[in-house]
């Protein structure tokens, strides 16, 4: 994240009520996750104690203090979806990308998460790749899937 | 765009836009809304404007991407005004042929609704099943309107009830007409939305809030994020009539920051409201100034909660507090902050424009008007619906949902999501009565409506639903963050067959704890869907645990396998 980016975020709301989560709401969808130092700078800026920025980065769920890899791999484990599977699902993306909910592999490749909802249950279960969504999923259909994304 | 000086600027602009479209024209409405969008939609979407690019400015019809129609199983959704007619599972190679047969006033059979069973064909939206029980009034909308231009909105009488309020009512009037409708609120609680108004109105201080609670954060809600994103300025112009009638000058929407169409939508209505002085400074001539900012939720269920998502506005972190002070004469810095959910802002223009009267008429005695449902889980037709309130919950299964897939018979419904509770198939007949199906043990909440098959594991739908809310507790109070936690343990248990004599007990007991002690609605209703599965299907749960204690004493008899 290049500074003259996060000074412009930080300058377009600064001073509006609930600045710093407007302000790492923005890093976070263009930088994909909150670097340390970024985090620093932030509370500088905005002239708030870094812990009470940690309070905020650490509580919403939305913001990661870990890097992620190139692909988000989503499974929605929303009830209507759970009724429909998604534990299998989960399954096998598991299988396929070698890693758990929460956690990027060696290469970078995938970042997996599980949520719910995403409010697509008709659709369900399904995975969501960097926001695209694959609808009635069936484990089956996964390796087919991810090997779009690289 | 002009500004607006006065309610006859607003008919007169209402009046050209009318009189610039042909209602004989054919158009074509595109759904977009989230399982559509899923679906793919956006490809239809586009080959649709490219064919009528083709045919040139006297194309003879119209294209307009629109917001979710309800029938989200079949989606893409294509319905073609003025006669309604629906095209399901739509995929861009069928868009020519639909171009070409509406051209020539012809109907493509192939892409019409069938039944399932008897193959009876329904071309109309009034005929389909799926929709022919429904009462839309908010949702109905949808299928007219491209949420990115407010002349649609305009074009069906929006800001027609603004006008009304401002110069012909005064702000007790609205008031008082909005007590009269009876309108309890959809986002949960059901708490009658005028009383809740009366007590902002009156509360002291100067300055005054209105939110819009567009959080959704149910799983197996998406009926508000439907509507909203499918016709923001109804939702706006209630919540700018709400304002006027409590004395607000500023309003807040707060939403999800991950549905980049919800977002983009309410910004442009905002942006054009604006433009035409229907918002901001001197609304339509009238002396009423109301301001509107957009805040997001981040990812955590709890700042859907009043108090936390006030606090979560302020900027701070979602932590709901004590209720003895309540947020409508303390919320937003301590200030007089009236909140409601999409859906009952969205009830507030038509109360306006049609009277308490007409609105009184729709509905039970307890409660009034049409509800939104977000049917799913194990049901053929999935979708948005709305129903009047007093509908059998029969008739939204089974005639609007179609009945259970595979054959299937059903087990439960489920209201409310983890904090709501299911009621077993035999009492389906209940009526959507907030107050009827909170006496079951399965209060409507915010109406997602899940449908459950007998092969449903009702210890682990509970089990599910606790473990959700302990990822979201926010840990603030003991009783939610470490009753939940042990209730999830016992039921995890339960589900691995390690259930264990004496657990339905200490359930119990952990359910009146976490009931009485918790702080927010989160941890004090967290054990409804577990209490609501001990009245209705504690057997399975005495089966299960049972079973559980019977492998444990074959395994200690066999040898010490563990």
């Amino acid at each position: 994240m290049d500074s003259a980016n996060l000074d412009q975020i930080i300058e377009q709301h600064r001073g509006k009520p609930g600045d710093l989560i407007h302000v790492l709401m923005e890093v976070q969808h263009q930088n994909h996750w909150l670097p340390r130092d970024v985090l620093h700078q932030i509370a500088e800026a905005l002239n708030i104690p870094f812990s009470r920025v940690l309070r905020i980065a650490t509580l919403y769920k939305t913001f990661s203090l870990t890097p992620k890899g190139r692909n988000e791999v989503h499974v929605c484990t929303g009830i209507s979806c759970h009724l429909r599977g998604a534990n299998k699902l989960l399954d096998a993306v598991e299988r396929a990308t070698g890693i758990k909910p929460g956690e990027t592999d060696a290469g970078w490749r995938f970042t997996l998460d599980t949520g719910s909802c995403l409010g697509s249950c008709s659709i369900g279960p399904e995975i969501i790749v960097n926001g695209t969504h694959h609808a009635r999923m069936t484990p089956a259909k996964v390796e087919d899937v991810l090997k779009e994304y690289q | 765009m002009t500004r607006l000086n006065s309610a006859a600027e607003l008919e007169q602009l209402r009046a050209g836009i009318l009189s610039s479209r042909d209602p004989a024209k054919p158009c074509i409405a595109v759904c977009a809304g989230a399982a559509c969008h899923g679906l793919d939609s956006v490809r239809v979407a586009q080959a649709f404007q490219a064919e009528v690019a083709k045919l040139g400015p006297g194309a003879g019809l119209e294209v307009r991407v629109t917001g979710c129609h309800g029938y989200c199983e079949k989606g893409p959704n294509v319905v073609v005004d003025p006669e309604g007619i629906c095209y399901f599972e739509v995929k861009p190679e069928d868009v020519p042929e639909i171009i070409a047969c509406t051209l020539k006033k012809e109907v493509v059979e192939r892409l019409v609704y069938a039944h399932p069973d008897t193959g009876e064909r329904a071309v109309h939206i009034g005929e389909v099943p799926f929709y022919k029980h429904q009462m839309r009034l908010l949702i109905g909308d949808n299928t007219r309107i491209d949420p990115m231009r407010i002349d649609d909105y305009l074009a069906l009488g929006g800001y027609g009830a603004l006008a009304k309020a401002l110069f012909q009512m005064t702000p007790g009037q609205v008031l008082d007409e909005v007590k009269k409708a009876n309108l309890r609120g959809r986002g949960g609680g059901g708490f009658p939305a005028g009383l809740k108004w009366e007590t902002a109105k009156n509360a002291p201080g100067k300055d005054k809030y209105v939110i819009v609670n567009a959080h959704e954060g149910e799983p197996g809600a998406f009926m508000d994020r439907a509507l909203f994103t499918g016709n923001p300025h109804k939702v706006l112009e209630g919540l700018i009539i709400g304002a006027y009638a409590i004395g607000s000058h500023r309003g807040f929407i707060y939403t999800r920051h991950d549905s980049p169409q919800l977002i983009c939508h309410i910004e442009q209505a905002l942006a054009q409201a604006e433009e035409y002085g229907l918002l901001g400074e001197n609304i339509l001539g009238s002396g009423f100034d109301f301001r509107v900012e957009v805040h997001y939720d981040v990812g955590i269920f709890v700042s859907g909660e009043s108090s936390a998502l006030m606090r979560s506005i302020e900027g701070n972190p979602p932590e709901p507090r004590p209720k003895y002070i309540r947020t409508s004469v303390a919320g937003i810095w301590d200030r007089p902050s009236n909140l409601n959910n999409v859906e009952t802002w969205a009830n507030v223009p038509q109360i306006i424009s049609r009277g308490a009267d007409w609105y009184r008429g729709i509905g039970t005695e307890g409660s009034k008007g049409t509800k939104l449902v977000s049917l799913s889980g194990n049901v053929v037709n999935s979708g948005v619906v709305e129903v009047p309130m007093g509908t059998p919950l029969r008739t939204i299964v089974y005639d609007i949902g179609g009945g259970i897939p595979g054959g299937k018979a059903a087990k439960a419904v489920h209201f409310g999501g983890p904090m709501g509770g299911s009621i077993p198939a035999n009492l389906i007949d209940a009526p959507l009565d907030f107050d009827e199906l909170a006496k079951l043990g399965a209060p409507i909440g915010a109406g997602g409506l899940l449908v459950m098959d007998e092969d449903t594991d009702m210890v682990d739908v509970a089990r599910y639903f606790l473990e959700f809310l302990t990822n979201e507790s926010c840990g603030k109070c003991v009783p939610c963050r470490e009753g939940m936690r042990q209730t999830l343990k016992v039921l995890t248990n339960i589900t691995k067959g390690k259930g264990r004599e004496g657990d339905i007990a200490r359930l119990e007991d952990l359910n009146d704890v976490t009931g009485a002690a918790c702080l927010c609605a989160l941890g004090r209703t967290a054990s409804d869907p577990l209490k609501s599965m001990l009245r209705y299907f504690k057997v399975e749960y005495e089966t299960q645990i049972a079973r559980g204690s019977e492998g444990r004493s074959g395994n200690a008899a066999g040898s010490a396998a563990t």
